[in-house]
């Protein structure tokens, strides 16, 4: 008797367990539900587009959706158009690696003024996600721009501020984007963290690129490069901080360069107090910010130091961390925005060590958004081993028959719900191929909703 | 006496993460990770070596064939950071490429064993 799985979410977390539940069991049968007409969750619509290398895991998940135990069921969402109960009922086994859609916020006054935005959702508009594509983002009135954060993703959407729009043209990102970023007269952006050089969140390889990017000049305060014993057992117990806070210093000690005609300035030890409102009481026009430094020893303390600074800019970008949004009936963890578990079995409440029978979480929902996309494959190794030692416990499957795909068939069908198998996928991806040859880019994205359904539900049999 | 032609292809001895042992044939010039695709060792290769992940970390046994490799590249150097139980002798198996003098070389890919703490990897990337 088959082992029927649901996997919902077709980001890396999906595809990973995917992968190996298929590897792992030949009585498997997977199913990836997915509420976008197009799979792969962040590696689509988050990594860069100039990151074309990072995206070339799609093939080797293109390979899974293509097994014949495995299914794709495009632009069905989880929570609305079928309930986890459905799910629960119709599988054996249900792996949740919806990824995290949402965002923390600073709770700061003044967040919700016009030209303040979260990473996310600017990361959204420039990749081509469905649900970005209409952010009310201005770039031709404003000169100055001011990134919360300085980890990757904040150092991604620096990037594409600053780089010029005709690399950017011959990349996949979205048109409206690169129509919008031609004509941007952003000149100037800050990139602040609340702590120094030696903390700072991102990797050498995204901080090599940004500090070589063409025509950009790059201010650094050396002062703030200074170290304390502290920061340097810091430094010498992580290879890669250390190797980041190099790149700080070798960049530091360039000196002003000629005929750069933007700037990236990267501001250590600020901590946000509140967005600032233009005379219309609608605009940001800049950040209110106070100096901060570090106190103490194991554990060291950031303490505001009671000196304040404005930095004017007409757009704010938060990059201060995704969170994932919880289903009904999902056990979850609001306030670190995660599904509590154990070894990736969903735990009835945070408070017990039950877990829920034949449910398992994978991904940014399980561990948060921190990671890169190779941490997934550990991370849904770990998973499927806990769906191994269950199903060999005959914990989760008891080998009750269910339905699996049959009984998803039948639910979306009495909901007239129509969904993108991996062929409609295929065609859409062809489409986009098509299209962006034409302008020379790897692929255009197709970015409206309908449109994906014209072309991807078509040809389809009833 | 003829001279002795070089070897075309070395013995390379991939050790999995359950303690396994494969010794293969690699020509010289291919890389680890292509050896290990073609040998169907389960070692990941996700951006097909275009030096974008790390995910094809291989741990180099014996530190005398470690010294006998090109240094690693500020690039490699940048996707080994955000590798998983990196160790001094870590390398990508898409940068190591089969030569002569590499012959008997052992390879281990990191177990990610079960409490292997994902969690709390410390770099944060994202
Ligand atoms: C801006 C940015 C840039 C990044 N760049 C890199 C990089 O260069 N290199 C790298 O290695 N890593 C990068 N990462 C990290 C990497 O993308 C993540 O580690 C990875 O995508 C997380 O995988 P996931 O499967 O948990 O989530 P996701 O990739 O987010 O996948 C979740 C999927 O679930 C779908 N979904 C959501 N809700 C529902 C629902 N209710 N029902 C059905 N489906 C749903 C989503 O549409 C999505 O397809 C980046 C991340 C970000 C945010």
């Amino acid at each position: 008797m088959p082992l029927h799985v649901c996997v919902v979410g077709s980001g890396p977390a999906g595809f990973y367990v995917a992968k190996k539940l298929l590897k792992r069991f030949d009585f498997a049968r997977v199913d990836i539900l997915e509420r976008l007409p197009a799979p792969f969750g962040l590696v689509r619509s988050g990594v860069a587009p100039d990151h074309p290398e990072t995206k070339v895991v799609i093939n080797q998940f293109s390979r899974t959706a293509e097994d014949e135990r495995c299914r794709f069921f495009g632009n069905v969402c989880l929570g609305t158009d079928v309930s986890l109960e459905e799910l629960r009922k119709n599988y054996h086994v249900v792996v949740l690696a919806y990824g995290a859609e949402s965002d923390h916020r600073l709770g700061i006054p003044g967040e919700d003024l016009e030209g303040v935005f979260s990473a996310r959702q600017f990361v959204w508009w420039y990749n081509g996600h469905p649900d970005g594509k209409d952010l009310p983002i201005n770039l031709n009135d404003v000169e100055t721009a001011v990134v919360l954060g300085q980890g990757n993703v904040a150092l991604d959407v620096a990037r594409i501020l600053l780089r010029s729009p005709s690399e950017l043209s011959s990349t996949d990102i979205a048109e409206h984007a690169v129509k919008a970023l031609r004509t941007s007269r952003i000149r100037k952006v800050y990139v602040v963290g609340r702590r120094g050089p030696v903390q700072a969140a991102c990797t050498a390889k995204e901080l090599r690129e940004i500090l070589g990017l063409k025509g950009v000049e790059i201010v650094i305060n050396e002062a703030d490069l200074q170290t304390t014993d502290c920061d340097l057992e810091e430094l010498q117990s992580s290879r890669i901080h250390k190797r980041v806070f190099d790149l700080f210093c070798k960049s530091a000690t360039f000196t002003k360069c000629a005929g750069r005609d933007k700037q990236l300035q990267f501001v250590f030890f600020r901590a946000p107090v509140s967005l600032l409102a233009a005379e219309d009481g609608i605009h940001v026009r800049g950040v209110h910010l106070q100096k901060t430094r570090l106190e103490g020893n194991h554990p060291r303390k950031l303490v505001g130091t009671g000196e304040f600074e404005e930095l004017d800019c007409g757009l704010v970008l938060k990059s201060i961390g995704y969170k994932s949004l919880p289903v009904p009936d999902l056990p979850f963890d609001h306030k670190k925005g995660v599904v509590p578990n154990y070894f990736g079995r969903v735990r009835s409440s945070d408070a017990t060590n039950e877990t829920e029978r034949g449910l398992y979480v994978a991904g940014w929902l399980k561990r948060g958004p921190t990671g890169i996309i190779g941490t997934n494959e550990v991370c849904a190794q770990e998973v499927v081993t806990s769906i191994e030692e269950d199903v060999n416990r005959a914990v989760v499957s008891n080998l009750k028959e269910v339905p699996g795909s049959v009984g998803l068939e039948s639910i979306l069908s009495e909901k007239n719900k129509r969904y993108i198998t991996f062929e409609g996928w295929e065609r859409l991806n062809e489409t986009e191929m098509e299209k962006g040859a034409v302008k020379g880019k790897p692929r255009e994205k197709i970015v409206g909703i309908d449109e994906a359904l014209a072309i991807g539900l078509a040809k389809e049999k009833e | 006496m003829a001279k002795k032609t070089r070897k075309r292809w070395i013995e390379v001895t991939f050790v999995t993460k359950e303690g396994d042992r494969k010794t293969i044939r690699v020509p010289v010039g291919m890389s680890m990770l292509e050896a290990a695709h073609e040998n169907d060792i389960e070692l990941e290769g996700a951006c097909e070596g275009s030096l974008a992940c790390s995910t094809c970390h291989v741990i180099v046994k014996d530190e005398k064939f470690y010294r006998m490799l090109k240094e690693p590249s500020d690039e490699e150097n940048d996707m080994l950071d955000l590798a998983f139980g990196l160790t001094e002798t870590s390398r990508l198996g898409c940068q190591v490429i089969a030569k002569p003098e590499l012959n008997g070389m052992e390879l281990a890919l990191p177990a990610a064993t079960r409490n292997f703490a994902v969690d709390g990897h410390v770099p944060k990337p994202h």
